[in-house]
């Protein structure tokens, strides 16, 4: 399993690599001018200037390949830097930096990435702990009322996108009823019971509509492997037995269920990133999303070209997790 | 009858089991009556269909209700009936009194769990066993199913063995708890002729070794004239004949079973004699039988098949069939 993963991991390489190029290459190749967004009094030798000390009239391959060297490598070693303040960041290096903030855009997905993991990964878990129970339950209890509700619902859930139902929920909750903000606001901290509240009453719409949207999908996925199980000979081994019910549902049936399941799970984290970008739009949590959609907006090219590769990187990461989990979970599939 | 004084180990009475579905009812299990004497070996004979594994799957309340539904009757074990305990007392005797093994080891097992771990669950959800005991207890019967090295393999997967072996592994699971009764659901028809000849021969040992009750449900002739002590013959969700293993083999009494022993291929005679098949399809009941189940594949049918269906009538000693013709006079039947 460990040289699997090694060898997954080495193997991811030159997949990044190629990625890498893609995604610079198709930015690259859009027409917009990074000084677009300046006002229009700056005169075009200027501006010619501008693009010149930025480095955009270079050929596309040096271009391509002092962005990979700082991406790969004096990125990540500010980053490390950031992190554990050790001194390993080259002194004075060059960054890849924001045409519009002027600032590192790794700086910016710092101050970025804490919102988006904040509401994205709690809207992940929760849809999680709806899916389960719900795929569980619909599939024991097949044709059931609850099954049927269930199966309705999360179809509904799953084929109204986020944009929709956000701005649904806004109308309902924030707007009509007055019950929670339209509006995450970033800024708050948390210190006492009152601002816990004002925290959970501003989260619980984003991550309702996240949430909501994942579990739907899960939970029709875990519903089906379920059913796909609950007929196998083994079940009626273990009835056999004279285990309960529950043994027999919750250890042998869904043990089997989970493997299919566990991999869309961590499958899906990337594409959850993906999905959040509309949803922070609605509720304007400034996360990375945010971020990608306001760069795209500013033909600002290094924030898009980096945003996407690190959402690149994070797919190819949990395609390796989703095939190692998948070894653990199933003793038929040893890598070795 | 008091506790205890009944001679048998199993007593099933008028067992009925139905099948409610979309397209209406089916009639699975008709008014099955048999009994089974400790250590005894019973086997169960009659072809796709004929409603064999229902009426045992019927006995130890196995079958997913709904569909399934017992309609009436009465499974008489160890002073209790089965028909009508409460689901978690029924759960106590499944896997403990009662043992099964099933048709294919390759799907019986749960392919995620060690076998180790499947061996020991009935022996800790039963006997109490503390995880130590139940894996030392996992490594005998391991042994006494015949799997070498049993030690090293109780963390092997089912995967890592092979069919015959999957099938001890199941049989060790059923003998687990060292059960009164063990229901063998085809436990052979899966395997390939020199694994079967080897589970045979595992189960004659065990059964002398351990003493419990066996019903061997097969379709296959060969295989229960070998090891069973008393034959049933089952047509149409009812028992047809019944007799001890000799008697039937020697003296059929029912026209189905005298079809299904021409049925049997030998190896000497006539090589140009083509394979003789029972034509037809045996019946889906759709309400309970009130003619002959057996009646439009039958050469002994007679319109008084058609009016009534035969009780169970009395043809020598432990032996009864259930039809109106009588092949000892080789006339109607005077009932």
């Amino acid at each position: 399993m460990l040289t699997y993963t090694i060898r997954r991991l080495i193997l991811a390489i030159p997949t990044l690599l190629f990625i890498s190029f893609i995604i610079f290459l198709i930015v690259k190749l859009s027409p917009s001018d990074p000084t677009a967004g300046l006002p229009l009094t700056i005169p075009p030798e200027v501006r010619e200037q501008i693009r010149q000390s930025l480095g955009v009239n270079d050929p596309i391959l040096i271009q391509y390949f002092k962005w990979l060297k700082l991406m790969m490598w004096d990125e990540p070693l500010h980053l490390i830097e950031g992190w554990t303040g050790w001194n390993v960041a080259p002194e004075g290096g060059a960054r890849i930096i924001s045409y519009q903030t002027r600032s590192p855009v790794m700086e910016l997905i710092v101050q970025r990435m804490p919102q988006t993991l904040w509401v994205v990964g709690t809207s992940y878990i929760v849809g999680i702990l709806i899916a389960l129970p719900l795929g569980i339950i619909s599939a024991y209890k097949q044709y059931s009322i609850f099954d049927q509700v269930g199966t309705f619902v999360s179809m509904v859930g799953f084929s109204v996108p986020t944009f929709f139902t956000g701005v649904l929920f806004i109308v309902i909750f924030a707007v009509n009823l007055g019950w929670f903000p339209s509006v995450y606001n970033t800024t708050h901290v948390v210190t006492d019971w009152d601002s816990f509240i004002v925290q959970l009453k501003q989260i619980i719409m984003p991550v309702m509509v996240l949430g909501l949207y994942n579990a739907s999908q899960i939970s029709r996925y875990m519903r089906a492997s379920m059913l796909d199980n609950l007929n196998q000979d083994y079940v009626r081994t273990a009835r056999a037995k004279g285990l309960n019910e529950k043994v027999v549902v919750l250890v042998h049936v869904l043990r089997n269920s989970m493997i299919p399941v566990v991999t869309v799970i961590a499958l899906n984290i990337p594409a959850v990133f993906g999905g959040a970008i509309i949803t922070e739009q609605v509720f304007k949590v400034n996360g990375i999303g945010q971020l990608l959609i306001i760069a795209i907006q500013g033909g600002d090219v290094p924030v898009v070209q980096t945003v996407s590769f690190i959402f690149a990187v994070l797919i190819v990461l949990f395609n390796l997790l989703a095939d190692v989990l998948y070894g653990v979970l199933d003793p038929r599939i040893r890598y070795d | 009858m008091p506790d205890g004084a009944t001679p048998f180990v199993l007593d099933v009475k008028d067992l009925k089991t139905v099948f409610r579905t979309r397209g209406g009812e089916v009639h699975a299990v008709n008014d099955v009556s048999f009994t089974l004497k400790p250590g005894e070996l019973l086997g169960v004979v009659g072809e796709s269909g004929s409603g064999k594994s229902v009426t045992m799957m019927s006995l130890i309340r196995l079958l997913p209700m709904p569909p399934a539904e017992i309609r009436g009757g009465q499974v008489m074990f160890e002073g209790e009936d089965l028909a009508r305990v409460p689901e978690d007392a029924m759960r106590a005797i499944r896997g403990a009194r009662i043992g099964m093994v099933f048709q294919d080891p390759m799907t019986s097992l749960n392919p995620v769990f060690s076998v180790g771990y499947q061996i020991m669950e009935p022996l800790r959800r039963h006997m109490g066993m503390s995880k130590r005991a139940a894996a030392l207890r996992a490594v005998e019967l391991m042994e006494l199913v015949g799997i070498n090295d049993a030690k090293r393999r109780l963390d092997d997967y089912p995967h890592q063995f092979s069919g015959g072996m999957r099938q001890r592994v199941m049989i060790a699971i059923a003998l687990a708890c060292d059960p009164k009764v063990l229901i063998a659901d085809e436990p052979t028809t899966a395997l390939d002729v020199t694994i079967q000849a080897q589970i045979l021969e595992l189960i004659k040992d065990l059964r002398q070794k351990l003493g419990m009750a066996i019903v061997w449900i097969t379709h296959d002739l060969g295989v229960i004239a070998g090891i069973a002590d008393r034959v049933m013959v089952m047509y149409g969700g009812q028992v047809v004949e019944q007799a001890p293993v000799r008697e039937l083999f020697a003296n059929p009494q029912h026209p189905y079973t005298r079809m299904l022993l021409e049925t049997v291929p030998r190896i000497t005679g006539e090589r140009s004699e083509k394979l003789r098949v029972i034509q037809g399809q045996p019946p889906i009941l759709s309400k309970a039988p009130e003619s002959c189940a057996f009646r439009a594949r039958c050469p002994q049918a007679f319109d008084r098949c058609a009016a009534q269906n035969p009780a169970r009538y009395d043809v020598g000693a432990d032996h009864d069939a259930a039809c109106f013709w009588d092949f000892k006079t080789g006339a109607a039947r005077d009932v």
